[in-house]
């Protein structure tokens, strides 16, 4: 069965974590964020607290998920870049690695060209960081693998959460 | 696809109900949102027609607590029943970790059951996933109309590999709690079963 989760560790969430508030402060934007194709917030930079996060990576990961559809209706791969123009502040999403979505908020003291730009550069040493990831993890299955936390989780774990 | 954040000790699960149109989804889902705690759940996204009807999907998050130091959470999503929207559906059950079947009790309505059920299987498939292998529970909603169709004949006909299967009304909430437990913890059995 297809079910290869989305494991992220300390180390390169830092490294994730880095590359966003650069590419916030390069961009001269309210906030970035970084999301995994379904939906969950992988991390965020930035103004984030006056934006509810949870409802802003699940519509974006829809709008994502919409495009691409109608994209392969058309013929296309996908469409790599959606841009959605307000009064105020603008929405630029991307597909990074073709695994995360990298969405940056922005207003009038920066611009388009000036966020497309700096989204290239941190998409390239995204991808990186998730090649090197992928890596990683192969190398742990291939045996000196830090065994999961959940390998001893028990019944009783489970249902103190549904003592409720 | 469980996504796991060891930095911020969080596991992420989605969770996605499904059904044919009109079935109680989206009353599953209100009903989860105004009987959890306010601290526990997240705005409820409903993306609907002007008739009330879902478009897209429904989205709730819900954090159930800490399990083993990770803050657990899970993303429940419904689909848009109407058969013309198909394509909309199968994108909401891309990285799904389990599976809520809410089946209409009305009898004028099992076939559009089993109709369901057979596009969930190959909509799953065509994402890689196999349903006898995914966290599954069924659940016959709408017990308390008067056309209800017996629960052994539902069974027979809609039961796919002995999931735990629950009799609900969604719209007074009997039944629903059990449904996500049931589900939840398939997922994280799962989780430490892979």
């Amino acid at each position: 069965m297809s079910r290869a989760d989305f494991v992220v560790h300390q180390q390169e969430f830092q490294l994730l974590e880095e590359c966003l508030e650069r590419l916030q402060l390069d961009a001269s934007s309210r906030a970035v964020f970084l999301i995994d194709k379904n939906g969950q917030q992988i991390s965020a930079s930035g103004d984030v607290s006056s934006f509810d996060t949870t409802s802003l990576a699940s519509l974006t990961a829809g709008n994502v998920a919409a495009t691409d559809g109608l994209a392969k209706l058309i013929g296309e791969r996908e469409f790599s870049v959606l841009f959605h123009e307000g009064e105020r502040d603008h929405i630029h999403i991307s597909v990074v690695a073709d695994r995360a979505i990298l969405v940056v908020i922005f207003d009038e003291r920066s611009s388009l060209g000036l966020v497309r730009l700096r989204v290239k550069r941190a998409s390239s040493e995204m991808s990186d960081l998730f090649e090197q990831m992928d890596a990683a993890r192969q190398l742990a299955a291939g045996g000196d693998a830090v065994p999961s936390p959940f390998a001893e989780l028990t019944d009783e774990d489970i249902d103190a959460l549904f003592s409720e | 696809m469980t996504f796991i954040n060891y930095a911020a000790k969080e596991i992420n699960c989605k969770v996605v109900y499904y059904g044919p149109g009109l079935g109680g989804k989206t009353t599953n889902l209100q009903f989860i949102y105004d009987r959890t705690a306010p601290e526990a759940r997240g705005k409820m996204i409903s993306l609907a027609t002007e008739t009330d009807r879902t478009l897209f999907f429904d989205f709730l998050p819900l954090e159930l607590g800490r399990i083993r130091g990770f803050k657990t959470r899970f993303h429940l999503y419904t689909v848009p029943g109407q058969v013309f929207y198909e394509a909309s559906r199968k994108l909401i059950l891309k990285g799904v970790d389990g599976v809520v079947f809410v089946a209409d009790s009305q009898s004028e309505r099992m076939e559009a059951n089993i109709e369901s059920i057979r596009n969930l299987e190959s909509n799953l498939k065509e994402y890689g996933f196999d349903l006898m292998e995914l966290p599954y529970a069924l659940q016959f909603n709408k017990r308390d109309l008067p056309d209800a169709t017996p629960v052994i004949e539902m069974y027979r006909m809609l039961n796919y590999k002995r999931e735990p299967t629950f009799q609900a009304v969604a719209t007074e909430g009997r039944g629903v709690f059990d449904t996500l437990k049931a589900v939840a913890k398939q997922i994280l059995i799962h989780l430490r079963n892979s």
